[in-house]
Order: structure tokens, then C-alpha cells, then sequence
């Protein structure tokens, strides 16, 4: 019987098994390594962690497709794509200090013991040294506090609550996606400017934490600008029907109908809404007008023509003209013929930043790369300018608000950027409670050994 | 042994040797080969195989035994999971008043939601306890957010009281433990190519289920068990002979609902989070599923379904292309591209529809389950030793229903 | 008083869809005796025939636009359909446009087929088998479907709107003389509703007025005594299998417009329509029917804004309330016939 060393774990270093006898054990969590999964082959392992099925899936599956994308060009193959417009430029096509970048996929079912389920075996059967993806708030902040609690890092994908990097931020976590309070920020000067600032609002919001910071952070902002809410009616995440919730809007008084709700719920009500033809009335002498907070182009497409001309927020857009985007996009296309999406940008951005960092901090360990990515400024990566706040670990970066497109030339082409809203406007307090007050911390990196 | 008949004995040990040696048996291939992906033997898995067990085993009793087909049973493992945080929250990171007052809570939750359901059987029973889950969880997800955490879940935070504990040290993060024994902690056993991962959460949790195990064949054997088999079996004629059964079956709900309460409570020891789709009536209808696909009324059946369901679900679903590739690299492409291709849909985000052809294929051809099928398995062995035709005597299991 | 008038008007809308779903449940409860958690990846499967037979009318073949350019600004590639070689545009778009009520000649004869198919194949062999294997077999069967669906369509939904003129919504304010737009409800919503009429009366009567019918309610009654009277029960409990996925089908063909429809929306309905069954009562198809309207109507007022604002979360819960206390107050829900799904 011999000893093959094996390379998968990386706790099971080579001075560990030299010399030793037919059985060896080593203590997992104990001193063998300086931090979790230590890599000490040739390759790196990432965990791309994103829903394959449920309600998201065709999300998940752009991010992964992203991800490859991001691997192919971290380990040099491809054009590079934003590799080229990043304004940092560690990054050299050799893998990630050196080592081939690998990765394994998991699927979270848009469920957070799915998600914690699937991110546990990534870091304890395949070593992986960092946890990235989801599709919904509620994964990425159980996702973030296991790998809080493992001392690996999480580069949350998909995920707008505030709580992410607000009330449950953690120091091991980061995110590049933008927030509720951005969205509403953002979206209200340019309401205000195209619906007027007397305007009385109906709000419908997701009955879960989502619903609750998008709800208030788009009536603080609206209200600041001299809007009045009318009504808020809270909707069950698992309805299907909203008549009953939008037959009720007419006979308030309200002149504008907000829609916090995402994905599904987000396609449904807004089908709703038209097909009772809120659009055509006019109340208070005003046309009657849809706002949807959080726009995703992959989900809008199952709204079919209802999106025409309603206002929205979105990360990112694939029509952007900047370098970054125009890279992105000319990689992502020719690799799989459609454009990417909003989540396929934020995942293939935030495996960049990891790499970034790690070649800038010159290490894997956790600790490390915090430090590397607090309070690091970037630019090219299709958002402009971009700050990775140290207080909250957030991307602080211009905001697109968008509109449903009155004239498509393809399926992919349903909305149009209207304004890019400057970092400044979007910027906020890290202590703010709608962020979680100053009670939220981060608490401190945590390498895991 | 232990006041059990021999056969049960048996059985018993050969479950406990199971257990003890589950890291060496679900890791068969050695890390650095290409099987090595089927490899179940790394510490959340093999937490989650018998936690789900037990969860299976206690519905066993009330199904198994009785007939009443619950399909809310998921909101006990959840409720026992809300109590098990918080307890961490607010006693001790220590995980044995978190796993003592979730058996508790859902104990008492379950005597309440049994109390009213049982006053109806058949679908009508089904139904009503469907309807206490479901509330639950939208309850949970919604309303309750200040108390369940809704959508983000329930998770320790540094700053939560704890007030048995001493204070943490600064920037450490809170970690369930055993008398200071963390649940990840392990033991790596290194032979050869091989990697055998012992767990502390993972022997806490196995200690659990060989209790409820053994607990649960007890029950079968008792005259307690003989009552609930006989409600099973005729309830009309029971209540004829004065006997009032509605006693007996609500003890047995309320048993298998500590059991969920105890899965539940682990579940949080061992990963400490709580979210309210684990009581999503999906949730209930797959321990439902695990129990059938397993045999339900046999003793073992449960476990086997509860395991062959969460080895599926976590092990097919990290199936990706790229791996399929390696996998089939040492043919020639345009054949390697065509195993791919057919393979592919059955893996990765295709895991889900391996699961149903799995459940339809057991259904159809092992009415009693995988135990008939080892127990076909071991007719077939006797048949070849001794030739003679033995199927029916098999000593593994009681024979399914 | 114009909120009220519109939650019943809501509620018989959702009731509808309820009603039309559960009818098809109840019919293979009710007859065949065999639990089927298929029925909602029926619903499903009706709902993907809409979608199948608008995606197979704007079949298309590509013709190149170089005045435009695409995302990677190569010359766009405009997608033609075939149809319009046929017909000519205008009437090439009538068609696509009424896509969704053509479907149902489309999903009539697939999903009787489909029906039959499945009963023969499979649930045939599991009429005598215990309820948990029914469960099982037609779950793992509801999941394959599923997946099938998704591995074609993707998982997001597909918007499969009504034809124009069925666009905007009715004034009832102004016929019933209440203020101009107080109450107003889309035109497809009300075709739906009337489309549901159509279809339960017709099963009422298929079952009521023909010979056929009236061999079927024997059987469900009584199956072994009509066997002994000489009567092929069989040959027609697969004809009423048949009929049951039909109904599931046409429920989910003229859903699409109301909402989009996905791999997953059969698993929505499945619990729900399993919960007005059991409420209407087992074996009863009129209970079916008027659970179905009563727990949308409910449902409705629970979402009002007067009745959250003093039950916070109720419309999260109602339609499980009501079954608790209807189940509590009466033993065998609304209608239920002694004995059927006891055991």
C-alpha cells in the first residue's frame, strides 16, 4: 500500500503525510493549515454555487455560464474580456497566483438549507477556497454567514435586500450587485422628473425581509421628493394571482402603482396590473403608471409586451457603451450567442474582484483578501467608477435606471437605460436604519484555522 | 439484547456498525479518482443522512404503524429548528439545550396540530395537518419575520446574549459546540489515496439516530405498537371492542413529532440556521417520499429512503459537464461527445428528473420498497448458496406492508 | 360597497380556476379511486400546448437586416415565420394572435392522449395498490414532466398573451351605477370565468344526461356490482381518465393569458386544488365545484385592505383556515360521501 498525496484538500500538506506510516491522522480544523482549503497544489478551487432548479434556474444558468467565462479567461483562454479594461492589472491569465483556477457547481434551489447544504460540501468534499453565486437574499445571507462560520469568503451574486450588506453583513462576505436602498434612491429624481412630484402612490410588496427594505427604501426616497403613499398591501410570496390585490388599486386614490416584487411574483402581478388596464386610465387628471424597483431583463422577458414603458432600476445592461461592457459582451456573445444578463455580470465581476484580490493581497487566506478588497477602487469592469466600501463590504457605483423598451428589435432587446445615476446620489451611511443601524457589524475575517 | 428479540438485535447491530463506520462505507474511492464525485463521505452529508433519518424513522411511526398519512410533519422539524437558534441565541452555544427544547417545543406543537387533526382520518387527517404546515410556514416567512427571521432566517449573531456563556473572545465567530467540541471539528484518516473524515457533529448526530432506532423497534415490538397496528388494520372494529384509539394514535403523533423536533434540533446543531422553507409542504412530502421509496412499516426502510433521497440530491446535483468530460476523455470525441450528450440531461440541473424516474422505477417494480428490494437481493444470494428458495425468510427486516 | 362587488367578482374568477382544476382531480378520486399528484403537471402540460402551438405558428426562418445590427453589431437576423409566406402578414398575425384559443383544438385530442397513455401505462396497475404507492408513482411522474417541460422550455415563464381583442377590461361601474371605473375587470379574465361555466356544466351533464355517464356515477358508487352486471368498467374509467387530463388541460390552455405559464405552476396549483377537493368533499364533484368558488371568493376578501389591516397575514393563511373549520364542523368536508378516502 503507498501513499498518494492527495492534492484536492488543501489542509493535507506535504509535510503532513511525509514519513508517515500506513494510517495518519491530522486534525481538520486545527493547525495543519494557516486558513481553510489552503491551496498547496497547482490548481485553485471555486465553489459556483447558483440555482439549477426551481423558479430561477434560467438565472443560475446565466451565472454559471458566466463563470465559466470568468475561469476560461483567469486561466488565459478566451479574449479576456474585462480582464483587459479592469484598471487593476494583477491579473496576468495564469490562473490566480499562479495556480489553474478550478471549479465545482452546486445547486441552491433557491433555498437557504439547499444552498448551505450545497456551499458545505463545496468547502468540505472539494476544498474550495471561496463560495459564490445565489439568486435570492434570502441564500446569499445564509450562504454569507456559513462561510462566515467555515472562514472562507463569499462573493454573493444575485441579491438586492439591504440586508446583505446591512443587518446580517459579515466580514467574510462582499457584494458587488447594488440594493433597495439604491433602487429607490436612484428611481425617484427620475420619476419625479417624468411623473411629476404630486404624484399618490400604491405600493404592493412582497410579504418577506425583500419586499420590506424595497418597500421602504422606494417610499422614503419618492416621499422625499413629495410623493404621498396612499396604501401598502402586502402580497404572499406564493400567490400566482394578483387580481385580487390590483382590482382595489382603481378605487384608491392613487395615481401610480409601485410593484416591489422580483422574479415570479414580479411577472405576474405586472401582467395583472395591464391586462386590468390600469395603463389607459386617468386618475387625477394624470396618466395611471407602473413602477417596478428592481428590473431583471431575463425575468421581464416572461412579462412579455407588459414592460413597455415602465420605469425600473437594474444593475447593469448589456447596451451599455463603456469598454468594460463592450468587452464583456463581445466575450459572453461569441461564446454563447445571446447577451449576458445583469446576474451573469455581477458573478463574472465579483470572480475578477476575488482573483484581483488575492494576486494584490498575494494570498488566498481569507483575512487577506478582506483587506485587499476594503475600500479598493476599480474602474473598468462596466459600472464605472467603483468604491468596495470597508464599513458594509457593498459596491458603491452608478446606478442604471431603465425603461421598458416601446420598440424591441429582438428578444433580448426589452429595455433601455434612460439615466445613469451618479455614485454620489446612491451613496449612503453605513449606520442608517434601514441598513440595520449602528447595532450591525461585520465582526472580523475569519480564516478558518 | 437489550430486551430485544434476536432477529431485531441483529438488525440493531448491524445498524450501529453502519453508522460507525459510514465514513469508511461512503467513501469507497479514493480522493484523486474519477469517482472519487461519488464520494458521500464528508460531514454535512453524512449529518444530513442520518438526521434525515431519524426524521424518517419517527414518521415511520406514526405512518408505519398506524396508517395516518401526515403531510405536515415538516413543520415540526421546523418549529423544533426555531427553538433549537433559539436557544443558542439566548442560553448557550452549548448544543444540548438546543437539541432538548426543540424535541420539547415540537412535541407540544405536535400534541396541539395532533389533538385537532385526529379527529378526522384519511385524506380529511392528511389535509388538516397539511393545513397547519402550510400555515406555518407563511406564517413563518412572512409575519412572524421578527421572530423566524422570515426570508433571511435565524442565525446566532456575536452580539446575542447567551447568557450561560462566558463572553466570546474578540472576532470570533459563534460556533455551535459540545462542551467546547465544534460540530465541523474532525478527524482525517489518510490511507492510501483515501480520505476518511470522522465528525464530531456527525458521531453526536449517529448517537441520536441509533437511540431513536432503537427506541422505534421498541415501539414495534410493544403492545403499544400492536394497538397502533391494530388501528391500522381495522379502527372501526377496535372502537367495537371499546377501545377509545384515539389515545394511542395521538401518542404516536406526538412521539414522531419529537422525532422531527430532534432532526429539527440537530439540523440547527450541526449548521446553526433556521429558514422557514424547511416547513414548505415540499418538505413534508419528502419525508412522506423518503419513507415509502424506503418501505414504509419496516424498520429500516425509512432510513435507507431518508439516505438514498439526500445522497441523490446533493451528490447528482454537483454532477457538471466539465466532469462529465473527464469522465469520458479516454474515448474518442465524437463518441465521448455522445455519451455526454446523453447523459447530460440527467445530471447537474438535471437531478430532479433522475429523482423521478428513480421514485417511478422503485414504485413499479419493489411495491415494499428498497428493503424488498435487499430483501430480493438476499433471496437471490440464498437461492445461489444453498438453493433453496428463501425470499420471504429474510431476517433483515419486518415484512413491508 | 364597490370593493366588495369587485373581491366577488375576483373570487368567482379564482374560483373558476380552482373549480375547473379540482373538478379533474375529483373525477379520478372520485372514480378511479387512485390519489393522483400528477394532475397538477397536467394543468401544466395543458398551459405548454398554448405555448407549444404559438411557438410552432411563429415558426420562422431568419432573413438578414443589414440596415440594423444586432448586440455584437453584426448585420441583425430578423426572424420571419413561415406563416407569413402562407397567409400573408395581416392574416399570418391574426393567426399568432389567436394562438391561445386555438390551442384548445390543439390540446383537446394531446391531452386526452397523454390521459389515456397514462392510465393505460401506468396507473392501471396501481388501482389496487395502497394510496402511497399511488402517491409515489404520481409524483415521481409529476416530477419527470416537470423536467421534460423545463429541459425544452427553460425555467422562466413564457408570455403567451390573449388575442387584441380581448385586451383592457369592462366597466361594470358605469352598467351598474356605481362611479365610472370603480369596478372594472379584463375581458379575458371574464372569458375565463364563462369558459369554466361552460366546461363544468358540460361535464355535469356528460355525466348526469348520458348513458355513459350514468354507467360511470354506477361504477363510482358501486364498481364491483357493476363489473358483475357485465359492464367493461375499465374501457370507460380510462375514457373518464381521459376526460379528467382533458380538463386539466383546457383549465391550463386559457390560463396562459392571466399568467405566464412555467415548468413549476402545476406544483402551485397541485396543494390548492388537493385542498378544495378534500374541503368539497370526497367523491363529490358538485362539492368540488363549490369549494372551488368559495375558497376564491375568500381568498379575495382576505386580501382586502380593511381585513389585513386588522388580521395582519390573514391572506397568507386563509384558504387553510377555512379548511380546518370546515373540516372540523363537518366530517367529510361540504359534500363528501361516506367511506371514500377513509381508510
Amino acid at each position: 500500500m503507498s501513499i498518494i498525496k492527495p492534492t484536492r484538500r488543501g489542509v493535507l500538506r506535504t509535510g503532513a503525510i511525509a514519513g508517515a506510516g500506513l494510517a495518519m491522522p491530522t486534525i481538520f480544523t486545527g493547525s495543519a493549515s494557516a486558513y481553510m482549503n489552503e491551496p498547496t497544489g497547482s490548481t485553485v478551487t471555486l465553489g459556483f454555487n447558483v440555482p439549477q432548479s426551481g423558479p430561477y434556474a434560467d438565472e443560475g444558468a446565466d451565472e454559471l455560464r458566466a463563470y465559466e467565462l470568468a475561469v476560461e479567461h483567469l486561466n488565459g483562454g478566451g479574449d479576456g474580456g474585462m480582464m483587459n479594461t479592469f484598471s487593476s492589472k494583477e491579473l496576468k491569465g495564469n490562473g490566480i497566483l499562479g495556480k489553474k483556477v478550478e471549479y465545482v457547481t452546486g445547486d441552491t434551489q433557491t433555498k437557504a438549507d439547499a444552498a448551505r447544504a450545497s456551499a458545505k460540501s463545496m468547502i468540505e468534499k472539494d476544498g474550495a477556497i471561496m463560495i459564490t453565486g445565489g439568486s435570492s437574499s434570502g441564500v446569499a445571507v445564509a450562504v454569507q454567514a456559513l462561510c462566515q462560520e467555515a472562514g472562507v469568503i463569499f462573493m454573493a451574486g444575485l441579491t438586492h435586500s439591504n440586508d446583505t450588506t446591512g443587518k446580517d453583513k459579515k466580514a467574510n462576505g462582499f457584494r458587488h450587485f447594488f440594493n433597495s436602498y439604491m433602487s429607490g434612491a436612484a428611481l425617484a429624481p427620475v420619476l419625479a422628473n417624468a411623473y411629476g412630484k404630486d404624484r399618490k402612490a400604491y405600493h404592493l410588496t412582497a410579504d418577506y425581509n425583500w419586499g420590506y427594505t424595497t418597500e421602504e427604501a422606494v417610499r422614503e426616497s419618492t416621499e422625499a421628493m413629495g410623493w404621498e403613499t396612499v396604501n401598502a398591501v402586502k402580497t404572499p410570496l406564493t400567490q400566482t394571482d394578483f387580481s385580487s390585490y390590483i382590482a382595489p388599486v382603481l378605487q384608491s386614490d392613487a395615481d401610480v402603482l409601485v410593484l416591489n416584487h422580483y422574479g415570479g411574483n414580479m411577472i405576474n402581478s405586472l401582467t395583472n396590473a395591464v391586462q386590468f388596464g390600469l395603463r389607459d386610465k386617468l386618475v387625477n387628471g394624470k396618466n395611471f403608471e407602473i413602477i417596478v424597483p428592481l428590473y431583471s431583463r431575463l425575468m421581464a422577458r416572461g412579462a412579455g409586451e407588459n414592460v413597455k414603458g415602465i420605469f425600473g432600476s437594474t444593475n447593469w445592461h448589456w447596451s451599455l457603451q463603456d469598454e468594460g461592457s463592450k468587452a464583456f459582451v463581445k466575450s459572453f456573445g461569441e461564446k454563447y450567442g445571446f447577451p449576458p444578463s445583469q446576474a451573469a455580470h455581477t458573478t463574472y465581476c465579483q470572480t475578477l474582484l476575488y482573483a484581483d484580490a488575492a494576486e494584490r493581497a498575494g494570498t488566498f487566506n481569507p483575512c487577506g483578501i478582506v483587506e485587499a478588497l476594503e475600500g479598493f477602487e476599480f474602474d473598468g469592469l462596466g459600472n464605472g467608477k467603483t468604491l468596495y466600501r470597508a464599513e458594509d463590504h457593498q459596491c458603491f457605483k452608478d446606478v442604471l435606471v431603465v425603461k421598458g423598451k416601446e420598440n424591441p428589435t429582438s428578444e433580448f432587446d426589452i429595455l433601455e437605460v434612460v439615466e445613469v445615476t451618479p455614485v454620489a446620489q446612491v451613496t449612503y451611511d453605513a449606520n442608517i436604519a434601514q441598513m440595520g443601524g449602528p447595532d450591525a457589524t461585520l465582526g472580523d475575517c475569519n480564516p478558518g484555522a | 439484547m437489550f430486551g430485544l428479540r434476536k432477529s431485531d438485535s441483529v438488525l440493531l447491530l448491524i445498524v450501529i456498525v453502519l453508522t460507525l463506520f459510514a465514513p469508511f462505507i461512503l467513501n469507497p474511492f479514493p480522493e484523486n479518482s474519477v469517482m472519487a464525485q461519488f464520494n458521500g463521505g464528508y460531514p454535512d452529508l453524512m449529518q444530513r443522512l442520518v438526521i434525515f433519518g431519524i426524521f424518517a424513522i419517527g414518521f415511520n411511526i406514526l405512518f408505519g404503524l398506524t396508517g395516518y398519512l401526515s403531510f405536515g410533519h415538516a413543520a415540526f422539524l421546523g418549529v423544533g429548528s426555531y427553538a433549537g437558534v433559539w436557544m443558542i441565541k439566548l442560553l448557550t452555544l452549548n448544543v444540548i439545550p438546543a437539541i432538548i427544547v426543540s424535541v420539547i417545543v415540537a412535541g407540544a406543537f405536535s400534541l396541539l396540530v395532533g389533538w385537532i387533526s385526529l379527529r378526522r382520518s384519511g385524506i380529511y387527517f392528511s389535509i388538516l395537518t397539511l393545513a397547519f404546515a402550510q400555515m406555518s410556514y407563511s406564517l413563518a416567512y412572512s409575519v412572524l419575520t421578527p421572530i423566524t427571521g422570515g426570508e433571511t432566517g435565524l442565525q446566532p449573531k456575536v452580539g446575542d446574549p447567551r447568557i450561560l456563556d462566558a463572553a466570546l473572545e474578540e472576532g470570533v465567530t459563534p460556533r455551535a459546540n459540545l462542551f467546547g467540541m465544534f460540530m465541523n471539528d474532525s478527524y482525517e484518516l489518510v490511507i492510501g489515496g483515501w480520505i476518511f473524515t470522522f465528525n464530531v457533529g456527525y458521531y453526536i448526530a449517529a448517537v441520536c439516530m441509533v437511540l431513536a432506532f432503537y427506541l422505534s423497534i421498541r415501539i414495534f415490538r410493544s403492545p403499544f405498537g400492536l394497538m397502533l397496528r391494530a388501528v391500522k388494520s381495522n379502527q372501526q372494529r377496535l372502537n367495537y371492542t371499546g377501545i377509545e384509539s384515539k389515545p394511542y394514535t395521538l401518542a404516536a403523533f406526538v412521539i414522531s413529532g419529537m422525532y422531527a423536533g430532534l432532526a429539527g434540533g440537530l439540523l440547527v446543531a450541526m449548521d446553526t440556521q433556521a429558514g422557514a422553507e424547511r416547513m414548505f409542504w415540499t418538505a413534508s412530502g419528502e419525508v412522506v417520499l423518503m419513507t415509502i421509496l424506503g418501505g414504509a412499516g419496516t424498520l429500516i426502510g425509512p432510513v435507507l429512503g431518508a439516505g438514498f433521497i439526500k445522497y441523490f440530491e446533493n451528490i447528482v446535483s454537483k454532477i457538471n459537464a466539465n466532469i462529465l468530460e473527464t469522465w469520458f476523455s479516454f474515448m474518442p470525441d465524437g463518441v465521448s461527445d455522445l455519451f455526454v450528450g446523453l447523459i447530460y440531461p440527467f445530471i447537474g440541473k438535471g437531478w430532479h428528473l433522475t429523482l423521478g424516474i428513480l421514485f417511478m422505477l422503485v414504485v413499479i417494480f419493489l411495491p415494499g420498497g428498497l428493503v424488498q428490494g435487499g430483501q430480493k437481493l438476499a433471496g437471490v444470494f440464498k437461492n445461489k448458496k444453498d438453493g433453496s428458495d428463501s425470499a420471504s425468510g429474510s431476517t433483515s427486516a419486518a415484512p413491508a406492508e | 360597497m364597490e370593493a366588495i362587488v369587485l373581491q366577488i367578482l375576483n373570487g368567482l374568477d379564482k374560483g373558476s380556476a380552482y373549480a375547473l382544476i379540482a373538478l379533474g382531480l375529483t373525477l379520478i378520486f372520485g372514480t378511479l379511486g387512485v390519489v393522483n399528484f400528477a394532475h397538477g403537471a397536467l394543468f401544466m402540460i395543458g398551459a405548454f400546448c398554448a405555448v407549444t402551438l404559438s411557438k410552432i405558428l411563429t415558426l420562422s426562418h431568419v432573413v438578414i437586416d443589414a440596415t440594423k445590427k444586432d448586440f455584437l453589431g453584426n448585420p441583425l437576423k430578423v426572424e420571419v415565420p413561415y406563416i407569413y409566406d402562407f397567409l400573408g402578414e395581416s392574416a399570418g398575425n391574426v393567426v399568432i394572435d389567436w394562438a391561445v384559443p386555438l390551442s384548445i383544438l390543439f390540446a383537446i385530442p394531446v391531452m386526452i392522449l397523454i390521459g389515456f397513455i397514462m392510465e393505460r401505462g401506468l396507473i392501471k396497475h396501481f388501482y389496487k395498490r395502497p394510496h402511497a404507492d399511488q402517491i409515489l408513482v404520481t409524483f415521481g411522474l409529476a416530477i419527470v414532466m416537470q423536467e421534460v417541460i423545463k429541459y425544452f422550455y427553460g425555467a422562466n415563464p413564457i408570455p403567451t398573451p390573449a388575442p387584441d381583442v380581448f385586451k383592457g377590461s369592462f366597466d361594470f361601474g358605469a352598467m351598474l351605477g356605481f362611479e365610472a371605473n370603480s369596478i372594472i375587470y379584463p375581458y379575458w379574465r371574464l372569458v375565463y370565468f364563462s369558459f369554466a361555466a361552460v366546461i363544468i356544466g358540460g361535464v355535469f351533464a356528460f355525466l348526469q344526461f348520458t348513458t355513459f355517464g350514468m354507467v360511470v356515477r354506477a361504477g363510482m358508487a358501486d364498481r364491483e356490482t357493476v363489473g358483475l352486471l357485465g359492464i367493461n368498467i375499465d374501457k370507460r374509467f380510462t375514457i373518464m381518465f381521459g376526460l379528467a387530463a382533458a380538463v386539466a388541460g383546457l383549465a391550463g390552455v386559457m390560463y396562459t393569458p392571466i399568467n405566464s405559464p412555467n415548468y413549476h405552476m402545476g406544483m402551485d396549483f397541485l396543494v390548492l386544488s388537493f385542498v378544495v377537493v378534500v374541503v368539497g368533499g370526497m367523491g363529490s364533484l358538485s362539492g368540488a365545484v363549490l369549494a372551488g368558488f368559495l375558497l376564491g371568493i375568500l381568498e379575495s376578501f382576505a386580501s382586502m385592505t380593511v381585513v389585513l389591516e386588522t388580521l395582519p397575514g390573514i391572506n397568507q393563511i386563509i384558504i387553510y383556515l377555512v379548511a380546518i373549520i370546515v373540516l372540523l364542523t363537518r366530517p367529510r368536508g361540504l359534500m363528501g360521501k361516506a367511506g371514500v378516502m377513509e381508510e
